[in-house]
């Protein structure tokens, strides 16, 4: 693994009475793309705008490339910067945009000239130099806002919500650019969103993050499969909860009836809350003979969502519907009806047991 | 660093973030502006407040001057007097104002754009200049005298007529503003839930420019209690508040009772500001709503009441500016009606001649240039800068100040202050420079304002982004913020030229006889008799602001054609 690059220690963040960031700390790697993600007011951007120095921690270390950078001002920080706004000069041309940390640089003109066309080139826009940013479209203004952070080589890249202000398609499609440029660049990135489909494709690790304080690290995978909390579960795709109480050996009763647990290092005892996504459970025939984890309920909605259905289950005596997912042949196959009785099996394996929350 | 078991167990104390060097500049800057408004205004206010509880040689005596203020009847009356006047001209001024901008909102009259600029009109004159029109309309050989039945045109009638002319332009200004940020979708709303057009006007129409109008009284109503131009020239022996200024400290030499004058003055004056302070942050909550524009349908009969009424509004304008141009250029209005330019020999009159005018062109230039300077860095270094919290806090409390405080009192806090022997900047008395740096003061808070506005509408993360790149701020100053913000500057620029111009109240307390200026040179030689050269003074006032003006627009219209294809952004 590459060397640690970023490394932030017991970072706290207060304005006035309230805390926003509460004894964060967190290591990024060289060359690693990182997501902060989490809902509005988690703290992500002012965790995002402290490393920036943009808002110094009132209390905290932070340190880049092995030295303490804790209280510097921006400019003597070494990071590039895009902001949802793109903040890109109107009155300057894209050409002078991107040069604009250049120039002052005592580099010789054509120097310049040669970097702002390199940079270009690298986000495809090599043929809109001369323009300004207003007579870009919003997913141009955004690349040539990552060209000129880019300019100046720094080692830190960091990007604050920088597709929330586009459209779903030019969005996926940028996704996939700033991921791609990232990799051939090798510069370590940190990415502030709210958007967990942003989060997911584009990270190497996510830092998920509720009320100042860090849920859950750790790459897409881990944090999809095996969320830390219930809020890493619910925030990341959706879940189904149920309210249940542990009965020892595996099993857990609820107001529907009871359920088995097979999950690694199973230790929860009282009150607890079951969670399992709508994917991992498994639409099956009706049998006479019930079999482990069977529930059956009253189809109350059946969206289609192309390749799949996605079928909300009333199940008789459960506090909340069940959502299942299952293959748009295999619901056809099975008779999915609006107000017809359907059979759900939960795999013991897949249900995962958190704490009642308090 | 190590962390020793001491260092753990220490008080918390947040982390003090290290400036960099261009903070340390801005600070600089910062509390350079700030020391210039603490000499310019705050020290002269205290000096006069401090002026007005001492007696004449120097003892402090408490507030006896004030008992003996208000156990001067004449001296009481002039409160009543002011307040009378600053009511009657609100409620006139306003309604006037109203039908004028509902006109230019809401009807299709023709010829909005020649209305919109009559009604200008009189902000590019001084407030002297209605008053002598009035003499020559309805004074004792008034051209239109009967108009008045007999009413004497000197006193509460022709303040109030002038102060109506005076104020106009700036209460038409607020309720345009108010009414054209109407939402089409809540007339349409209003239309499809069958309400008549009356019960839209009440319901819809007047809520939304509730705070609008109020703002407007209260501009008003304190440029009409402040005024001072319009009660010397016609007021007769109406006395005013601002007129007691100026007699107890020219015509009396009681500088005492002109500072405790100038604090009763102050009340009001005061008073009005912070009320429209509050009203005005309403307003902006309910600018902040998506609206949709609204186009005024035609409606012919509509649209010509309000043209007939647009155009009887521009004849009362037009009348009392072509009064004055007529008187200045006949030999003897109006009994000797033969064309002369023996008026315009200003250098045969008191009042400073010819000179005047110029000194008033080189003042207004100065109070431009340093002024647009000043301010414009001033509220750049307020809104941008880190840091000093307090300091810019104190800053953005002496920027909205002068607002508060009428040019009389002003000039004469500048008498006690910089016209103390034990002050070192008493070398600035008498001199260009002190009145260059009392009328930037004096207009200081409109023109902050609208710096402040055209800043906070840049992307706040310019810095931030100049600051990662590495760039020194004057870089990102001077390459981004001022080229954007160019047509604010040329505002500011054109609003401190016009007001320097115009202005009387302030500096008629700090001329010289080498520092002259055009707009007190009118009222001296109003004070003289020679009633026809001051409108004539008056005029050339008015013709080199609205030359500055059309310049302005040329300039402003050449601007926008050239930074046409990066402005649109700001659009959008």
């Amino acid at each position: 693994m590459a060397s640690v690059f970023l490394k932030i220690d017991s970072l706290t963040k207060n304005f006035g009475s309230f805390t926003a960031l509460r004894d964060i700390s967190l290591e990024v790697f060289e060359g690693e793309f990182v997501c902060f993600l989490g809902p509005s007011g988690c703290g992500k951007t002012t965790l995002l705008r402290a490393i920036a120095g943009l808002d110094i921690q009132t209390q905290g270390r932070v340190e880049q490339a092995g030295q303490d950078i804790s209280v510097l001002p921006p400019s003597e920080r070494d990071f590039g910067i895009v902001f949802q706004s793109y903040a890109l000069f109107p009155n300057l041309s894209v050409n002078k945009n991107v040069a604009y940390g250049l120039e002052s640089r005592r580099s010789k003109r054509e120097e310049v000239d040669q970097r702002v066309s390199e940079l270009l080139a690298l986000v495809d826009l090599a043929d809109q130099g001369k323009k300004y940013p207003s007579q870009l479209s919003g997913g141009q203004q955004q690349r040539v806002a990552l060209a000129r952070a880019l300019a100046t080589s720094p080692g830190l890249l960091l990007l604050d919500e920088p597709l929330s202000a586009l459209d779903a398609k030019v969005r996926a499609h940028l996704r996939q650019e700033i991921k791609r440029l990232q990799k051939r660049l090798a510069v370590t990135t940190i990415m502030v969103t709210h958007d967990q489909e942003e989060a997911l494709t584009m990270a190497d690790r996510i830092v998920v993050m509720n009320h100042g304080v860090i849920e859950q690290i750790g790459t897409p995978e881990q944090i999809y499969a095996t969320p830390a909390s219930a809020f890493v579960a619910e925030f990341i795709g959706t879940m189904n909860f149920v309210s249940a109480l542990a009965t020892g050996s595996g099993t857990f009763t609820h107001a529907g009836g009871s359920l088995d647990v097979s999950a690694d290092g199973l230790k929860e005892s009282g009150q607890v809350r079951l969670a399992i996504r709508p994917e991992d459970i498994y639409l099956s025939q009706g049998t006479d003979t019930p079999r482990l984890n069977q529930v059956v309920g009253e189809v109350t909605a059946a969206e289609y969502l192309g390749a799949f259905v996605r079928i909300s289950l009333a199940p008789e005596g459960w506090e909340s519907t069940l959502q299942v997912d299952a293959s748009t042949d295999r619901a056809a196959a099975l008779g999915i009806k609006v107000g017809a009785p359907a059979y759900v099996e939960l795999p013991p394996e897949k249900i995962l047991v958190y704490p009642e929350a308090v | 660093m190590a962390v020793t078991p001491s260092s753990l167990s220490a008080p918390v104390r947040p982390l003090k973030p290290k400036a960099s060097a261009d903070d340390h500049v801005m600070r600089l800057f910062i509390l350079m502006i700030g020391l210039y408004l603490v000499i310019a205004l705050a020290l002269p206010l205290y000096a006069m407040f401090s002026k007005s509880v001492f007696d004449s040689e120097g003892a402090f005596v408490g507030l006896s001057n004030y008992l003996e203020y208000f156990r001067t009847p004449a001296l009481v009356y002039s409160i009543q007097n002011s307040l009378f006047i600053g009511v009657i001209t609100t409620v006139i001024t306003v309604s006037v104002a109203f039908v004028l901008a509902y006109g230019f909102t809401r009807s299709r009259m023709p010829g909005k754009p020649i209305f919109k600029t009559i009604t200008m009109i009189p902000i590019l004159m001084p407030s002297l200049l209605p008053g002598i029109a009035l003499i020559y309309l309805f004074g004792r050989q008034g051209v239109v005298k009967w108009m008045l039945f007999g009413h004497d045109v000197y006193g509460p009638i022709g303040i109030i007529i002038s102060e109506v002319f005076f104020t106009l332009p700036h209460a038409l200004i607020i309720i345009v503003t108010a009414l054209s940020i109407a939402d089409a979708r809540l007339y349409e709303a209003a239309t499809a839930l069958r309400a008549g057009p009356v019960r839209i006007f009440f319901t819809v129409t007047l809520p939304g420019v509730r705070y609008g109008l109020i703002s407007a009284a209260f501009v008003v109503f304190t440029l009409a209690v402040t005024d001072f131009g319009a009660p010397k020239v016609i007021g007769g022996s109406f006395n005013v508040l601002a007129t007691d200024i100026y007699k107890q400290v020219i015509g009396q030499q009681n500088f005492q009772m002109g500072a405790v004058v100038s604090v009763v003055l102050l009340i009001p004056a005061a008073l009005a500001f912070f009320v429209d302070r509050l009203v005005q942050k309403k307003q902006v909550a309910l600018l902040s709503a998506r609206a949709v524009a609204l186009e005024p349908k035609p409606n012919k009969r509509f649209d010509m009441i309000m043209m007939v009424y647009a155009i009887i509004v521009s004849i009362f304008i037009l009348g009392i500016l072509g009064m004055c141009q007529f008187a200045a250029l006949f030999k003897f209005f109006p009994y000797n009606l033969s064309f002369s330019l023996k008026n315009y020999q200003f250098d045969l009159m008191d009042g400073g001649g010819w000179d005047s005018y110029f000194n008033s062109i080189e003042m207004a230039t100065y109070a431009a240039v340093f002024g647009t300077i000043i301010v414009f860095y001033g509220a750049y270094l307020v809104e941008k800068g880190k840091g000093l919290g307090v300091i810019r806090g104190a800053f953005q409390f002496l920027a909205m100040l002068p607002m508060a405080v009428p040019g009389l009192v002003l000039g004469l806090a500048y008498i006690f202050f910089f016209n103390a022997p034990s002050n070192p900047l008493n070398v600035l008395y008498h001199t260009m420079t002190i009145l260059v740096i009392s009328t930037i003061v004096h207009f200081y808070t409109v023109a902050h304002l609208t710096a402040s506005t055209a800043l906070k509408q840049m992307d706040a993360q310019f810095e931030s982004v100049a600051a990662s790149l590495k760039q020194p701020f004057y870089r990102t100053f001077l390459r981004v913020t001022v080229p954007v913000c160019t047509p604010a500057i040329l505002d500011i620029s054109i609003y401190l030229f016009v007001n320097a111009m115009t202005t009387v109240s302030a500096v008629v307390f700090l001329y010289s006889p080498h520092t002259t200026l055009a707009s007190v040179a009118v009222l001296n030689m109003d004070d003289a008799g020679d009633i026809a050269p001051a409108a004539a003074m008056g005029m050339m006032i008015f013709y080199t602001a609205a030359g500055v003006k059309i310049l302005h627009y040329l300039l402003s219209r050449g601007i926008e054609a050239r930074t046409q294809a990066w402005r649109i952004s700001s659009a959008n």
